[in-house]
């Protein structure tokens, strides 16, 4: 028992000062995480390069780039999701049905199920406030009522989806206006505007993730909900615009894809939440919240339509692609758990 | 002996944090009666009772997370701020809680900074001044640890540091360790102590909450105890006997305590359980003892001294490091349930709802569910077979039900326990492990649980009860205390509460 505190106590600047020596110059780890899958993207380059050469010239980078801008939107959104620890599966059919339902609002009558209520300016704010839309019932949904998100978001899948081949009558949407072939078609010095738009909006995504206390906000929800709302973060609010942001996004890539094709069909985007969800993982993200970058999930889209190229300049059969393709995401997720020691979650 | 910092600043100074009349309900239960506490700033008070004697709901109340029902809070002569304004709440007062209220997957820095990062142009976060200010908060107060660690990687000692240290950036310098020392090993002890001796010297005060009274008369100087839901004294830790402290916390002796009216286990009672050298890592170490045919054996203890990892060994739902489990001449594999329940075991979970029960599933789907073999051959069960055995079961436990097909959730805590009861004793278990079988359980079920326990051993099964309920415990014929994994005193039946307690406790009396 202690006679007297201040014989016993040592002064407060007796311990060596949080060990500043160590920490000079050192690369924390975590950031490394971050470079994970830029060996493997040099060494798809570089096969890539020896199975053809055309792989490393520009017409066919702009290519990959180009055919992998619409669904990276995808990825980008469902990684400020995952962060969060929720998913959203429903992104691929909001995908699909918001260009969709602008198609069907200002398409011309005669010209498939178009109903040519609107004038052709409508068709990008449209897009947009169904991606809005959506994103909101399933906030409405998850945040609101509190349903697991998977459920919800599967359910959503299920209907949009519906809503489209319904409104569509199972067909595709030609003769789309100006407006909404703009952003899939127009070239900017020589390169597509999708492509600068994805990239863009990674940097934008890259940023608010890393630099934001809204992007800090969606890693404390995602690693710890309690602890998050014990640091005065409004969680609730920061998940509706999450789910909001993320369905909006979905809807622009969507727009993309319709600009690109001119034309919206019945099944745009079907499946594509797969590829989304892997690419994201492969990336780094962790399914149940609070890990991963957009720089990582950036990197994992990339890498399998790298790959996806490469199979196609080697001559693969169109038939035996998909095959590959899932055999490369296992692949992908067995190397990702070796070189990152621990178990995928 | 420290002067009770009150004495040294007068009594004008009104006390950092003061909660008074404060009682609070839920449903039925009383957590808190017309209890209170007062603190003066620069002291370091000690707030002890046994489970359930309302520390926790005061804690809630104190750190602004529930609202009492009648009664209030003061901080520094002051009324408390509202509940929604946390921030408020966070610059008189912070809890350090046993279950960790970091991040793990953010860094250090950023789990001390969080919704409030440092931001430089453009509103973007700033990482080298968050790092900086960051590595500067933990140098204040002498924290080692290096920021840009994930915060998952610290170790518990690390951790608490780190989450004192945020408190104290809020402002607040009143601070409540609850359980801190619970999973330190002694010398991590010792520097907690250290900080927190220094820390008083800078003038923040401690609530300090712990198991262990020895660290009381280490480190506090006021104590405070609660017990079932009343304020019982406060008083200078200095003028407290260990006795009287320990008198204050298990009560004076309620009423007669009934008579043991077992028989003594006869010597020649053959050995059903023997435990041999049993060591679990630092969970518990060498433990040694035998259970005779119709012989209670109690395992007292108080959070945290492994009499619950044995009784888990022994049921097979946990393997130990070394030694050995013996039932009825057999050595069920270590680790398996269902070798355990072949060598006849018969086990009561220590909580109900996560182990005890599926609670969708009838009462007969529950209460049979370790003996699926008699219910049909083939891997098919005979549904009219399993529904017989649960009327009997039922009868038997006398479990207040419609009939065999009502899912157990529908039950009350009492007719729970029963199922429960009723499952371990399915596959007439030569040996018998309960883990605080009466926990949440009304006083009639209590007393006939406890009652059946008796009437079983009479049959001639051996028993464990591990609990650190006392009224648990009286019907033993011998009780093994616990204390930090081992097995540091056995007692005839007949001993006295204080004693128990005292050794639960890990207090000598005689100090």
């Amino acid at each position: 028992m202690p006679d007297t505190k201040t014989a016993e106590s040592p002064p407060t600047g007796a311990r060596p000062p949080g060990g500043g020596g160590l920490r000079a110059g050192r690369i924390p780890i975590a950031r490394l995480r971050d470079f994970a899958l830029i060996p493997a993207v040099i060494v798809i380059a570089i096969v890539g390069q020896i199975v053809n050469p055309i792989f490393l010239q520009g017409d066919n980078l702009i290519n990959i780039l180009q055919t992998m801008s619409e669904i990276s939107l995808l990825v980008l959104a469902q990684t400020v999701i995952l962060v969060t620890g929720k998913m959203d599966l429903s992104l691929e059919s909001t995908f699909g049905l918001a260009p969709g339902i602008a198609a069907w609002l200002t398409v011309a009558v005669g010209s498939g199920a178009g109903l040519g209520l609107l004038s052709g300016g409508w068709s990008i704010p449209i897009t947009l406030a169904v991606g809005a839309l959506i994103g909101a019932v399933n906030a409405l949904f998850i945040v609101r009522f509190g349903l697991n998100g998977f459920i919800v978001t599967l359910g959503m899948l299920i209907v949009l989806r519906g809503l489209l081949t319904g409104i569509s009558g199972g067909q595709t949407f030609f003769n789309l206006p100006e407006s909404m072939l703009y952003l899939g078609s127009t070239l900017w010095f020589g390169v597509p505007v999708s492509i600068f738009l994805c990239l863009a909006l990674f940097i934008v995504g890259i940023v608010i993730l890393g630099f934001t206390r809204f992007g800090r906000a969606l890693y404390a929800i995602g690693g710890n909900l309690d602890a998050a709302r014990a640091a005065g973060i409004r969680t609730d609010r920061v998940l509706w615009i999450a789910l909001i942001s993320a369905s909006l996004l979905a809807a622009l890539g969507g727009l993309l894809l319709s600009g690109r094709l001119a034309s919206v069909a019945a099944a745009q985007g079907d499946g594509a939440i797969f590829t989304v969800f892997a690419a994201a993982v492969i990336g780094g993200v962790s399914l149940n919240g609070g890990k991963g970058t957009m720089f990582g999930a950036f990197t994992g889209i990339l890498l399998l339509y790298m790959i996806q190229n490469v199979l196609t300049l080697a001559g693969v059969p169109a038939q035996w692609i998909e095959a590959l393709n899932g055999a490369i995401i296992l692949i992908a997720l067995v190397l990702s758990r070796l070189t990152g020691g621990k178990a995928q979650e | 002996m420290s002067p009770a910092p009150a004495a040294r600043s007068g009594e004008q100074v009104p006390p950092i944090a003061e909660a008074a009349h404060i009682t609070k309900r839920y449903g039925e239960t009383v957590a808190l009666n017309d209890a209170g506490i007062t603190i003066r700033p620069g002291e370091t008070h000690a707030l002890v009772g046994r489970n359930g004697a309302g520390k926790s709901t005061l804690v809630s109340i104190l750190t602004g997370l529930q609202a009492p029902d009648e009664g209030e809070v003061r901080f520094g002569g002051d009324a408390s701020p509202r509940l929604a304004d946390r921030d408020a709440w966070r610059e008189r007062v912070a809890c350090v809680y046993q279950k960790s209220t970091i991040i793990p997957e953010l860094t250090v820095a950023e789990n001390l900074f969080l919704n409030r990062h440092d931001r430089g142009g453009l509103k973007l976060i700033s990482w080298q001044t968050l790092r900086r200010k960051a590595a500067e908060l933990l140098d204040t107060w002498s924290v080692d640890v290096d920021v840009r660690r994930p915060a998952g990687e610290l170790d518990v000692e690390q951790r608490q540091f780190v989450e004192i240290a945020r408190a104290l950036s809020f402002g607040a310098r009143f601070i409540i360790l609850d359980e801190p020392t619970a999973q330190l090993d002694g010398a991590a002890i010792a520097r907690l102590f250290t900080r927190i001796r220094t820390l008083q010297e800078q003038g923040v005060t401690f609530l300090f909450i712990s198991h262990h009274l020895q660290e009381i008369y280490e480190i506090c100087d006021m104590v405070t105890v609660f017990r079932d839901a009343r304020h019982i004294l406060t008083t200078t830790v200095a003028e407290l006997p260990h006795a009287e402290l320990v008198a204050a916390m298990a009560g004076e002796a309620t009423g007669l305590q009934e008579p043991s009216t077992r028989q003594a286990v006869p010597a020649a009672a053959p050995v059903l359980l023997g435990v041999r050298g049993l060591s679990a890592g630092d969970v518990y170490r060498e433990v040694d003892f035998d259970v005779r045919a119709g012989e209670i054996v109690g395992l007292a203890g108080a959070g945290g001294s492994g009499k619950t990892e044995v009784a888990e060994t022994v049921a097979g739902l946990r393997a130990a490091d070394s030694g050995t489990v013996e039932v009825d001449g057999r050595r069920p594999r270590p680790g398996s349930v269902p070798s355990a329940l072949a060598a006849g075991v018969g086990f009561v979970p220590r909580d109900r709802h996560q182990q005890g029960f599926v609670p969708m599933m009838s009462i007969a789907d529950n209460a049979t569910m370790t003996i699926p073999e008699r219910l049909g051959g083939g891997g098919f069960i005979s549904n009219r077979r399993r529904d017989g055995l649960a009327a009997k079961m039922i009868d038997n436990l006398a479990i207040k039900t419609p009939g065999p097909e009502l899912p157990v959730m529908g039950l009350s805590g009492g007719n729970q326990q029963k199922v429960v009861m009723a499952r371990a004793l399915a596959n007439d278990p030569r040996l018998l492990v309960l883990i605080t079988p009466t926990a949440g359980v009304d006083v009639r079920s209590k007393e006939f649980l406890l009652g059946k326990v008796e009437e079983i051993a009479d049959a001639g099964t051996g028993v464990v009860i591990a609990s650190d309920e006392l009224d648990d415990l009286r019907l033993c014929d011998r009780l093994l205390v616990m204390f930090q994994g081992r097995i540091v005193a056995e007692m005839a039946a007949g001993w006295h509460d204080h004693e128990v307690v005292a050794a639960m406790e890990g207090v000598d009396l005689d100090a």
